[in-house]
């Protein structure tokens, strides 16, 4: 498998950047990790004439807790969230998440600006981010925008990311006490797309009863799925059996997704209420104080 | 067993550590992309993107306006030589590159030939082809319903889509028997499409010499001498003359069967290199490999087995629609168009059977091959496995009880199949006991019983397969009537170093250790000092190759009677050097020594040079000997596995907590390689019965051709596999061996499927077919009301 | 379609070398600097075969551009081996039949002896986990989970 022709650049800076993807347009595409877009082009099925590559962009990779957030670089690579003790002792949400996105070679090369700015419903970290109530930060010729997480996944492969705009951070609000979360996924195989996969983050409030919950949905539809009416009916809720059954039957009726090779529609929305149910309990015994 | 020779000799029964392995290590394994030759050009392939259409234009002018592009061949470029069409390994035909109609999705419709692989693809991008669609028939079932069309218009015999009616055993005694018996359970099976998978693809670098006239092949084969034949015999027309012709099968990145037949990109490199003058590569890439090489299974069975009350079981009958897509291309070495599909009485004395096969053309890829099996025995032993749990199922009796009642028993062998095999030795009681103490059977069952009640699904489910390997004797077994035989040619050398030659081509199953091992059994000299070569036909006597586990029972087998053959010369030798008659002398590996004399001996190493510098009067020098092996009969490796899984009632996955595989393959060369071969064969049973499925929506369009979605397991799917032995030698192989590197791979999916059926028996659940995907399990859970 | 003009260290030796910008660093490895023992198995980044370390991290080299790796340090298979001695983890999969074709083999050492580096003494699952990346159709992985323990024990 062989890609078609294109030019390669590798800006040093991000407004060198940013001027490449001005001046090629629609023939440009950012270049991260590469894991979703040179297979896409060895297949032939994507379509670049220009890669701009932010690879070597100095300052895209970190991960750090400042000013109530935890803010990620665009270009850090799924094994440094990985390995990072801030986000397993911290994020526990993201670490699941982190470990089941393809593979541990794959993660290697494999960006956390990458798997969102991709656009695809299947990849994990968008129902993470929806979850967590995450903001995007971008950076264009306007200067620099936060686009809030909700507002980011336009449709199928079409994000917020317009023109000449590239995804620098993301950015998380440093959890309350008494949180925790949890990711839970089904897949065929290591590697593969969820058949369905939840997000879930909890934090509980005084009484030990929920005080706000945020649940993401891969693989759920066209765009990846905030599950907002099972959020509202548990705040406020007891964490517990009864409560989380109910929220997965919620998340499932706002799942809308396409039968393929794995499953039905009924069965992968049977799973997404599964799922919920298994992501809340895991997140509520996390916020419990582990 | 107790080795019989020293850890240096390193005979039978020593895990000597493979010979092969430093050069694959260290990264210096040669495979066929590995081969770079001067001025080689690069051929890629255009493919169809329908399953059956008319070809209205093939447009090459842009593809030859891209630099580096050289040409683009057509089944015209190939009809002027006419080599657009090519025999198959079963006397049908199949297309190399089309004039008319493509007949299923990924067929090669064109090549490009260019100077590097960039400007190859760029030029396959090229090619402008115009096609006319035409219906597609992908259902076995309806290519056989009166007035589909008929696929193959191209041969002029053909009224319908039947390719081959075949069936073995006694029909009606079979449905008296069945309709005497108390009860008859009866079953529909599907074992679907599936691929090997090897993860080196297949390809060749075609090397024509215009200035010798010859032709030379480097070639992913498992059988290079019947691949050269073949060769001879499709392109003798246009002077590719047998004696020109020398195909090298290099190292070989996994074989599994699908590197047995011959592919329409092979003839294209040849017919390429043969017209430019030039070395043509040809390397397919995941998707071409998945969605054009040839297939496995793809059999619709329906099986019927009676038994008495008391559970002794009566009578089988089997009717199979083989789908063999649009050409009957199976790699079968037999007589027989289902191959050894007649195994299906398995393990048990069976009072009669009858199986009939109907081969069907539909528009798929050509095929089919056995993935790591003798062709069609995981299919026979899929079916008498999993309807014998049914039996037991419906009679509730345990299954393993209902299998212990019906073995044939360890002194009834040989063993006369109602199906007309003979096995040659068994000891089936043994292996299913070892098994199950080491499972602890009888614990798990009350675990069972206890998790239940607790609304916790754990299943256990056997399998007591017998295998059929070796293939075969020259009366039954041929390919394009060339018989199955094999051969090894031994040269002891001046020193007492040793030359093998083989005409079999390992893939992986370690040959260069193994066959040294046993010419050291048979000589006494080191098998670090035997040097194996197999695959290049100018060297390797003429042989069959390795598929069907057939390198031990045939190939070994000529490396002990070609040994003993050296070994009788050297005795003579020894006498004429000791200065005693033959009689007197004794056989020790690596020494003779006179009766009653030990200190009177000569090493082999003596007579070896003895043969070179003092042999007697009269007798030829050297030492060296040939053997064709033709096997008096094929060998039945057997075996007892017991899976345990655990059934997650949410999401309907199948986790499998135990395996434990206890195998039978006789008299065992090197302990370490059959475990090996064991692990990898259960994981390609595993793999088919829980995962690996290729499917054709109704317009032929292929589901599962990219490693996306056929999905070949990783280390966290595989689980840890147990193993162990029993051994029962055969008693026709020269060293009491069986083949062994396909048991695994026939025994291991009904075990899985059997115990996931465990798993829900008590719902009602009575079979499932493989791959048992989580959505499967979970269906069945929820029809039952189980589903969490 | 551009030339690039880029510097790499392989297994310790400089190379510097003209690049299409489309070009894939397998082909590079393989076909311009003829070190064959990294191998193509797959389009899709499933297989493996090609891993290689870049900087250290094994990756996928069918999926990375030759010239994303210009300026950094490559290690192959051919560059395991030292003084002519074969590293720990080579000697594992021979000693605990690690391997059987030997296609996979340059990958899954590779992916293994990057794990020995974070992980001195890893557990199976650890193991298991690690090499998932990498697809053996002949071992069943049972013996390369143990040669990698083998190579941990011998690393010391």
């Amino acid at each position: 498998m062989i890609p078609a022709p294109f030019d390669y650049h590798a800006p040093k800076t991000l407004d060198e950047a940013i001027g490449l993807l001005q001046r090629h347009g629609e023939e440009a595409k950012v270049l991260s990790g590469g894991q979703s877009l040179l297979p896409l082009l060895k297949l032939r099925l994507g379509f670049a004439t220009q890669l701009v590559d932010i690879g070597r962009i100095p300052g895209l990779s970190y991960i750090k807790e400042e000013n109530g957030f935890l803010k990620i670089g665009g270009a850090t690579s799924e094994s440094a969230l990985e390995r990072s003790d801030l986000i397993r002792q911290r994020y526990p949400l993201l670490f699941d998440t982190t470990r089941v996105i393809a593979d541990p070679l794959v993660r290697n090369r494999a960006t956390i600006g990458g798997n969102l700015a991709h656009g695809d419903p299947a990849n994990d970290h968008p129902a993470a981010m929806l979850a967590l109530g995450a903001d995007i930060v971008v950076r264009g010729s306007g200067g620099e925008r936060v686009i809030p997480i909700t507002e980011f996944f336009t449709g199928l492969f079409q994000t917020a990311l317009a023109g000449d705009v590239i995804l620098t951070e993301i950015r998380i609000p440093v959890p309350a006490a008494n949180s925790g979360g949890a990711y839970v996924k089904l897949e065929r195989k290591v590697g593969d797309y969820a058949t369905a996969a939840t997000a879930a983050q909890l934090a509980l409030g005084s009484k030990g009863k929920i005080a706000s919950a945020g649940i993401g949905l891969t693989n759920a539809g066209t765009v990846p799925v905030k599950a907002t009416d099972a959020e509202r009916f548990l705040t406020g809720k007891a964490p517990d059996e009864v409560a989380f059954a109910e929220a997965g039957r919620l998340a499932a009726a706002a799942a809308s997704p396409s039968a393929d090779w794995r499953g039905s529609v009924e069965y992968k929305r049977e799973m997404v209420r599964v799922l919920t149910g298994r992501a809340l309990a895991r997140a509520a015994e996390r916020a419990g104080g582990q | 067993m107790t080795p019989k020779t020293s850890a240096e000799v390193c005979g039978m029964g020593h895990s000597m550590k493979r010979k092969e392995d430093p050069r694959f290590i260290r990264g210096e394994g040669r495979y066929v992309d590995d081969i770079q030759l001067p001025g080689m050009l690069y051929l890629d392939i255009v493919r169809s993107p329908f399953a059956h259409a008319n070809i209205n234009s093939i447009k090459t002018e842009e593809a030859l306006k891209i630099p580096g592009v050289a040409a683009v061949i057509t089944g015209e470029t190939l009809e002027q030589y006419n080599l657009h069409w090519m025999p198959t390994l079963m006397s049908d035909t199949q297309m190399v590159l089309p004039t008319k109609k493509v007949m299923y999705q990924s067929q090669e419709v064109a090549a490009v030939i260019a100077t590097d692989r960039y400007a190859a693809a760029d030029g396959v991008a090229a090619v402008e082809v115009d096609y006319d669609p035409l219906p597609v028939i992908v259902d076995p079932f309806k290519a056989l319903e009166k007035g589909a069309p008929v696929l193959r218009d191209d041969k002029k015999d053909q009224k319908d889509n039947r390719i081959f009616h075949w069936e073995a055993g006694d029909r009606d005694a079979t449905a008296r028997l069945l309709a005497e018996s108390d009860v008859v359970v009866k079953q529909d099976m599907y074992l679907p499409r599936i691929h090997v998978a090897s993860i080196e693809t297949c390809g060749c670098v075609a090397d024509f010499d215009a200035t010798m006239g010859k032709l030379t092949v480097y070639l992913t084969t498992q059988a290079p001498h019947a691949i050269r034949t073949v060769v001879a015999l499709v392109a003798g027309h246009v002077g590719l003359s047998e004696e020109k012709i020398r195909i090298v099968s290099p190292d070989i990145g996994g074989g599994f069967g699908g590197k047995v037949p011959v592919y329409p990109g092979y003839v294209i490199a040849i017919a390429a290199s043969v017209v430019t003058g030039k070395p043509i590569k040809w390397i397919e890439d995941r998707m071409e490999n998945l969605q054009a090489d040839s297939f496995a299974r793809d059999y619709h069975m329906s099986v019927e087995l009676g038994a008495k009350k008391g559970g002794t079981l009566t009578a089988l009958r089997i009717k199979t629609i083989a789908d063999h897509g649009y050409a009957d291309a199976a790699a079968n070495p037999s007589k027989f168009p289902a191959g050894l599909f007649s195994i299906c009485t398995g393990s048990y004395k069976l009072q009669n059977a009858f199986a009939e096969v109907d081969g069907v053309y539909t528009n798929k890829p050509p095929g089919g091959i056995a993935y790591r099996c003798s062709f069609r025995v995981t299919e026979a032993v899929h079916a008498i496995e999993r309807i014998t749990d049914m039996v037991a199922q419906k009679l509730e009796m345990d299954p393993a009880e209902l299998r212990e009642k019906n073995f044939v028993r360890a002194d009834e062998f040989p063993y006369k199949s109602p199906l007309g095999w003979e096995y040659d030795s068994g000891d089936y009681g043994s292996a299913l006991d070892k098994a199950k103490t080491i499972i602890g059977y009888e614990a798990l069952r009350k675990e069972q019983k206890e998790k239940r009640a607790r609304g916790e699904f754990m299943g256990i489910g056997i399998s007591s397969f017998t295998e059929i390997v070796g293939a075969g004797p020259s009366h039954t077994f041929d390919i394009l009537g060339i018989k199955m035989f094999d051969s090894a040619e031994i040269r002891i050398h001046p020193t007492g170093k040793a030359l093998a030659r083989f005409g079999t081509k390992s893939q992986g199953q370690g040959h260069e250790t193994t066959y040294a091992q046993i010419v050291a059994e048979e000589l006494g000299i080191p098998a670090a000092h035997v040097q194996v070569e197999e695959g290049d036909t100018d060297t390797a006597p003429y042989g069959l190759g390795t598929y069907a586990s057939r390198s031990t029972p045939t190939a070994g087998a000529a490396a002990a009677m070609a040994a003993r053959k050296i070994r009788a010369k050297a005795k003579k030798l020894a006498a004429h050097l000791l200065e005693v008659s033959e009689e007197d002398l004794e056989w020790e590996p690596g020494k003779f020594f006179v009766k009653g004399a030990p200190q009177k001996a000569k090493t082999i190493q003596d007579v070896a040079f003895a043969a070179y510098t003092n042999h007697p009067q009269g007798m030829e020098a050297g030492l060296e000997a040939t053997h064709y092996y033709d096997p008096p009969n094929l060998t039945f490796p057997f075996g007892s596995y017991i899976c345990v899984v655990d059934i997650d009632r949410g999401t309907g996955e199948v986790k499998i907590r135990r395996f434990v595989a206890v195998d039978d393959c006789g008299n065992i060369i090197n302990p370490m390689i059959v475990d090996g071969q064991i692990h990898g064969g259960l994981t390609m049973g595993m793999a088919p019965a829980l995962l690996e499925e290729i499917q054709y929506d109704e317009n032929g369009n292929i589901r599962g051709g990219s490693f996306m979605d056929y999905l070949v397991p990783t280390a966290m799917e595989t689980p840890h596999w147990e193993t162990d032995k029993t051994v029962t030698p055969s008693p026709h192989h020269p060293l009491g061996a069986k083949g062994v590197g396909e048991s695994a791979t026939v025994g291991a999916p009904p075990a899985i499927a059997n115990a996931v059926v465990d798993a829900l028996g008590h719902l009602g659940v009575t079979h499932v077919d493989i791959p048992i995907t989580p959505e499967k399990v979970w269906n069945l859970l929820r029809e039952k009301g189980a589903a969490l | 379609m551009a030339k690039h003009a880029i510097h790499i260290t392989v297994n310790g030796t400089a190379h510097d070398v003209e690049v299409d910008s489309r070009l894939l660093l397998v082909h590079l490895i393989r076909d311009e600097l003829r070190l064959t023992g990294t191998h193509i198995g797959c389009d899709t980044t499933h297989c493996g075969a090609c891993t290689v370390l870049l900087d250290g991290e094994p990756v996928k080299s069918c999926t990375v551009l030759a010239v994303q790796a210009d300026g950094r340090e490559l290690k192959t298979v051919e560059g395991l081996t030292a003084n002519g001695k074969l590293h720990p983890v080579q000697q594992g999969f021979w000693d605990e039949h690690g391997l059987q074709c030997g296609y996979c083999t340059p990958g899954m050492l590779m992916t293994s002896y990057a794990l020995l580096q974070r992980n001195s003494n890893p557990t199976e699952a650890e193991i298991r986990e690690a090499i998932s990346g990498n697809l053996c159709r002949c071992t069943g992985y049972v013996n390369i989970v143990k040669a990698v323990q083998h190579a941990a024990a011998n690393i010391g």
